[in-house]
């Protein structure tokens, strides 16, 4: 396929996309405009469930199974990127690692906001029924978290307090557990990831006990992500730090050097 | 509509279309992980303004944080003495 070929068969493509997206968007409904048929819809089903955050009620009651599919999508791609990224026989692993020079002040911060952080992280999985967030939003807030261990410059520190094989463990039993869960309702309920726990009367709405399954699944979810993300990460930082190929050892290039 | 929420959508959905270009444009790939990383910020502002804090804090949890961490680190790997 010569350049210029290339070139035709891109600017054709282009443009057919160009007129179906422009043609899709005129069709679309106006921004911003009073009338949301979806959303009458999914608010009433929502306070039926007594689920407050709309959102929540959508992605884990009213579609748990897209919910269901998108964390399968993440923990596959983590197996994946994991099984890649494995040291392979030629790599030493073995190289000691010693905490990094930093100033005072980025140490002292980097502690501070990891406990702040944690605080965040889980106030955001345990209320995602309640208020903005949930099981992934507050999974992805921990994973990141806890590496501002690093940032504070203490790599050994990071790699005591998450035992990689721990997190393995946490992000098979999410996924499968949210499974579990949905066959639960399969089972009690005739329908696959149906609310099967008592969500409360009104005066429940809005309460840490309330929306059913929701809260539930969003811990599960939380577990799932928080250690899908450290085991990925993980992944990357061991290569990245503590593997070094045989070949030719250069110095490396350590954060804050000579003061 | 009011007018005011009008302005905030708009100020937002230019803020981000000057980062993702300046992303585009950034040349050298670890100091594009860094203007992606701003461009997450700025991404779930627009979220924000709009109505969706879900999707923000997802936004900036992966698009601020963990893709530009997982740039940065590949970087590192590829160019430390191998």
């Amino acid at each position: 396929m010569t350049r210029r070929y290339r070139m035709m068969l891109f600017l054709v493509s282009a443009g057919c996309l160009g007129v179906l997206m422009a043609m899709a968007f005129l069709a679309m409904p106006g921004f911003g405009q009073k009338s949301h048929f979806y959303r009458d819809h999914a608010v009433a089903a929502s306070v039926k469930h007594v689920t407050a955050n709309v959102v929540e009620s959508v992605t884990f009651d009213q579609r748990g199974l897209d919910t269901l599919g998108e964390e399968v999508i993440l923990l596959v791609s983590v197996v994946g990127a994991a099984a890649l990224l494995r040291p392979s026989k030629e790599e030493d692993e073995k190289r000691k690692l010693q905490p990094g020079r930093v100033l005072e002040g980025t140490r002292l911060m980097g502690y501070l906001m990891l406990a702040v952080t944690m605080l965040i992280g889980m106030d955001v999985v345990i209320h995602g029924h309640l208020t903005p967030g949930g099981g992934f939003q507050g999974g992805v807030i921990l994973a990141t978290g806890i590496h501002l261990v690093y940032l504070a410059g203490n790599y050994p520190a990071l790699e005591r307090l998450r035992p990689e094989h721990v997190f393995e463990v946490g992000e098979a039993v999410g996924a499968a557990a949210f499974a579990i869960l949905a066959m639960a309702g399969m089972i009690v309920a005739g329908a696959f990831l149906a609310n099967v726990i008592p969500q409360g009367d009104s005066s429940a709405f809005g309460h840490l006990l309330s929306a059913g399954t929701v809260p539930l699944l969003n811990v599960l979810v939380g577990l799932e992500v928080a250690s899908s993300f450290i085991v990925l990460l993980a992944a990357f930082f061991k290569q990245a730090l503590a593997i070094r190929g045989g070949a030719s050892p250069q110095g490396t290039v350590d954060r804050g050097g000579d003061r | 509509m009011t007018g005011g929420g009008d302005v905030v959508i708009a100020l937002a959905l230019t803020l981000v279309a000057l980062a993702g270009t300046t992303v585009i444009m950034t040349d050298a790939p670890e100091r594009q992980a860094v203007t992606l990383s701003v461009f997450g910020v700025l991404l779930s502002l627009l979220f924000l303004v709009l109505q969706a804090p879900d999707v923000a804090l997802s936004e900036i949890g992966v698009g601020a944080a963990i893709v530009p961490l997982l740039v940065m680190l590949t970087i590192r790997t590829m160019r430390g003495g191998r």
